[in-house]
């Protein structure tokens, strides 16, 4: 039964350890083996990738690490899992602020952490995540747990602009503005503004895109309509952005294969095939963003250095805790 | 130790030398079980004391206190509702007869078949703002947001004990039936003819008789719900478990996390040995040997106090079974294209493998374990068999890392060896192939095997090895001829339960699996993590129906037997 069988270390192949689901990234991966002949075999772990590669050590199947959030790619560099790649073609693909300054790892794809506003009770076009603070939001705003990497990113970029005693208090006013405790994915909290829980929600910019697009549960389209994006901050500093990223493992067996598919995943091809299936910005200078995307208006990215949000992960995760974020609302 | 069972303890005592070296084999048999199951426990240890308590600042001022107190509020509030449930819908059963009894005698062990993270999930779908409950709420009052009425909120500590306990209670139904059944009835029916009314008869003296049953089912219970993750982290409720990954995950200390399931494993040892200590009066054979062949009937309920039992009974399986199974069946009747899909298959096959193989293993060693305990009356024996269940204890996550660092670090020594003497590479043994998950799923569930057997050991009469061994048969040829056919439904209880369990198993699973591995609960889960559980949902269902078949054959061959033995 293939099910129980060994690992294939055989050439013509290339092992991904991934904290990305397989369902999303395997159009892509379809693409590179038509191109190139390579198949691709997929492990997904959404908890201790990076401890499994250490473990296996030398012996390690894997050859490249997928990752949906700075956060692990850093991890994964500090625990010595990975190698630097000096690779022409990623280089020249991937701008310099969304790459390890040795080449650890290499960011594929930005996502923006928007607000999603309700069409029919907030009039108001632009807005800043400081804002979200204000008391005026009072009992309006619906979010994901705040120790999900997304929030936690976002929370660390607060950190990094306005320091800890500043970000506490802010994360203290975003929590007194809750309109209930913090729960469900990003799609939740669009629920909530169709079924008018709150006005206002966080959540990433492709969870509309795959709304919009639900043929499954075409309820999910109303969701998605009853709802406008707002970019925070496109006036001043920009927008966060987090990115999905790979790096190649320290140990990899089938180096050039892996090697041939980051430059794949690296080049405008490859990028727009990944943009149009998750609905996130490409970052190869040229290739295009799917209309739906485009749809949302455009993204001015915060231009924040990725590994300044790294080192402040820590500190947002331990305020979340300290100010009783996840208890929600006080009242 | 009750003063009937002491004579076959006093033949081990005086037993020759040569069954003493058969004692030595069990020894060494649970020795080894036991090592097994420590050695990933050990590893944990091991990563936890190698922290330097830098978190423990940030831990104890904003963490510990409240997920702590989070985690004895739920698993306070999960020990009443599941008990309350399983204690009165098995009194009913046996005790009464109603609309349905045959039906929902069976039915009432449904829910064991729903992991605890898709209930949670399809209790969020029906009964939050956005379901079917609230939307037929404010249908009727005309209301139109959240402000404008209160509805009890599924996602609090309160919700997640109803969710747990919807799914959780057949363990302590399962325990209390057998008692109410075997022995419950006959003192009852004594009880009853002279006099005593049916509530008396339960609080004075079913009770009582079932008390340890009600614990050790309860014990159970409570260690599922401190493993659980899915179910808490999507309701957000903070427990132990629920800091235990952020500590990890989100602060990258993995030595933070491994230091709070320490303080678990503390909780789930006390736990293991309330059940033991609820156990040790407990002696139930006679029951085979002495039954009553003309029982006196199940008092029949009339009019309104049928229905009543009828809808308490009806209510938990509803309630556990009925809203996961409506919830997934909306949505996979949707996807029904994707039966065609061979992963689906694949995934379907791979569960019912791996799960048929830790089942076998896990009986096995439960069976060499109990066998052990009883041949030897050694502490270090009793002692070894406790801490061999305390896998149970650990989260699948914390206990897939201590075996994930443990087995590979055999794996690379196997290896090294190979490569040095034979000249071949054996890559990962057991980290690279399915071994890793099925070793796993054995060592979280020996709890469950050897709790099932050795409750199934207590049932028969200690005279019947008496005899066996009196007639010249040696300890281990009296296991195998007359111990284990006698132990059979034990042992079949025992193997569903794993084989269940594991077809649930999804975080041990997702850590330890190699490539090409996929099981139904990690095909749910892979969906889930990108928030489509609907696309799940055929997936989940088949969980559901996986597990439900063994559940069903286990609980008429109860039947069979609760109805053989009257």
């Amino acid at each position: 039964m293939a099910t129980l069988a060994m690992p294939a270390q055989a050439d013509g192949e290339v092992n991904i350890y991934s904290y990305r689901q397989p369902d999303l990234i395997k159009p892509l991966l379809d693409a590179f083996t038509e191109k190139t002949g390579v198949t691709t075999n997929v492990l997904f772990l959404d908890k201790g990738l990076e401890e499994k590669i250490e473990a296996e050590g030398a012996n390690s199947p894997a050859d490249l690490i997928f990752t949906v959030d700075i956060g692990r790619l850093s991890n994964a560099k500090a625990k010595g899992i990975t190698q630097a790649v000096e690779n022409e073609t990623v280089n020249a693909n991937i701008p310099a602020q969304y790459r390890d300054s040795e080449g650890h790892w290499f960011g594929l794809t930005t996502r923006g952490r928007v607000v999603y506003a309700s069409k029919d009770r907030v009039e108001q076009d632009t807005i800043t995540y400081e804002e979200l603070a204000d008391p005026k939001w009072k009992g309006k705003i619906c979010i994901r747990s705040g120790q999900h990497v997304y929030n936690l990113a976002l929370f660390a970029s607060m950190v990094a602009h306005h320091g800890e005693a500043e970000a506490e208090k802010w994360l203290t006013g975003l929590k007194n503005n809750l309109a209930r405790k913090p729960d469900g994915n990003d799609r939740a909290q669009a629920k909530a503004i169709f079924a008018g829980e709150c006005d206002l929600g966080i959540g990433n910019t492709y969870y509309v895109g795959l709304m919009q697009n639900n043929e499954k549960e075409p309820e999910q389209k109303d969701w998605a309509n009853a709802m406008k994006v707002l970019f925070p901050n496109s006036g001043d500093r920009g927008t966060h952005v987090n990115i999905s990223g790979m790096a190649l493992a320290k140990h990899s067996p089938n180096k050039d294969n892996a090697l041939k598919l980051m430059e794949f995943l690296a080049s405008p091809e490859g990028q727009e095939i990944y943009a149009e299936q998750v609905f996130e910005y490409p970052i190869a200078p040229g290739s295009e963003a799917s209309d739906i995307v485009k749809g949302f208006g455009e993204i001015k990215p915060d231009t924040l250095p990725l590994e300044e949000i790294a080192k402040n992960r820590k500190t947002a995760s331990e305020l979340v805790d300290k100010t009783g974020f996840q208890d929600g609302p006080a009242s | 130790m009750s003063a009937e069972s002491a004579p076959v303890f006093a033949l081990a005592e005086t037993a020759p030398p040569a069954l003493r070296e058969r004692y030595l084999g069990a020894t060494l048999a649970a020795g080894l079980i036991a090592a097994v199951v420590l050695l990933p426990i050990a590893v944990v240890v091991g990563i936890a004391l190698s922290g330097s308590g830098e978190d423990w600042p940030h831990l104890v001022s904003n963490v510990l206190p409240q997920s702590t107190g989070t985690t004895f509020v739920l698993l306070a509030m999960v020990a009443a509702g599941s008990a309350s449930i399983g204690v009165t819908s098995a009194w009913l059963v046996v005790a009464y007869d109603f609309p349905l009894r045959r039906v929902l005698a069976w039915a009432l062990v449904l829910p064991l078949a729903v992991p605890p993270y898709l209930a949670a999930y399809a209790f969020g779908e029906f009964f939050l703002f956005t379901g079917p409950v609230q939307t037929l709420w404010r249908a009727l009052f005309g209301f139109q947001t959240a402000r404008d009425y209160w509805f009890p909120d599924i996602r609090s500590t309160t919700g997640a004990a109803i969710v747990l306990s919807s799914v959780l209670f057949p363990y302590v139904y399962l325990t209390v039936r057998v008692v109410f059944i075997m022995q419950g009835r006959n003192i009852a029916d004594v009880a009853r003819t002279l006099g005593a009314s049916p509530s008396r008869v339960l609080f004075k003296i079913l009770l009582p008789v079932a008390r340890p049953a009600i614990i050790a089912g309860t014990a159970l219970v409570l260690m599922e719900t401190l493993n659980d993750i899915g179910a808490v982290e999507y309701l957000g409720v903070r427990t132990l478990t629920f800091s235990v990954f952020t500590t990890w995950l989100n602060r990258g200390s993995l030595e933070g996390a491994a230091q709070i399931a320490m303080v678990m494993l503390v909780i789930v040892l006390g736990l293991l040995w309330a059940e033991r200590w609820a156990r040790r009066h407990r002696r139930f054979h006679g029951a085979r040997s002495t039954h009553m062949k003309a029982h006196p009937p199940r008092v029949r309920l009339r009019g309104v106090r049928a229905g009543l039992a009828t809808v308490a009974v009806v209510a938990p399986v509803l309630t556990g079974f009925g809203v996961p199974a409506y919830v997934f069946a909306g949505y996979a009747s949707r996807r029904l294209e994707q039966l065609a899909e061979p992963a689906l298959f694949d995934a379907f096959l791979t569960s019912v493998v791996t799960a048929g193989s830790a089942a076998v293993v896990t009986v096995l060693a439960a069976l060499a374990l109990v066998n052990a305990t009883r041949l030897s009356r050694s502490a270090a024996v009793g002692a070894l068999a406790r801490l061999a269940s305390s896998g149970y204890a650990m989260p699948g996550t914390i206990l897939g890392l201590g075996l994930l660092f443990s087995l590979s670090r055999i794996d690379n020594v196997v290896d090294a060896l190979a490569r040095e003497h034979l000249g071949f590479s054996t890559g990962l043994l057991f980290t690279g192939s399915a071994a890793a998950v099925v070793l796993a799923c054995s060592v979280r569930f020996l709890a469950l095997a050897e709790g099932a057997i050795h409750s199934g050991l207590e049932k028969l009469p200690p005279h019947i090895d008496e005899a066996a061994r009196s007639l010249g048969h040696a300890p281990g040829a009296t296991a195998r001829k007359v111990l284990i056919p006698l132990l059979k439904p034990a042992l079949f209880t025992a193997a569903v339960l794993v084989f269940v369990d594991t077809v649930k198993e999804l975080s041990a699973t997702i850590l330890l699996r190699p490539f090409g591995f996929s099981t139904l609960a990690t095909h749910v889960y892979e969906n889930a993590s990108r928030g489509v559980v609907e696309d799940g949902a055929l997936a989940a269902l088949l969980i559901i129906l996986t597990a439900l078949v063994p559940v069903v054959l286990l609980s008429r061959a109860l039947m069979r037997d609760a109805e053989a033995t009257l």
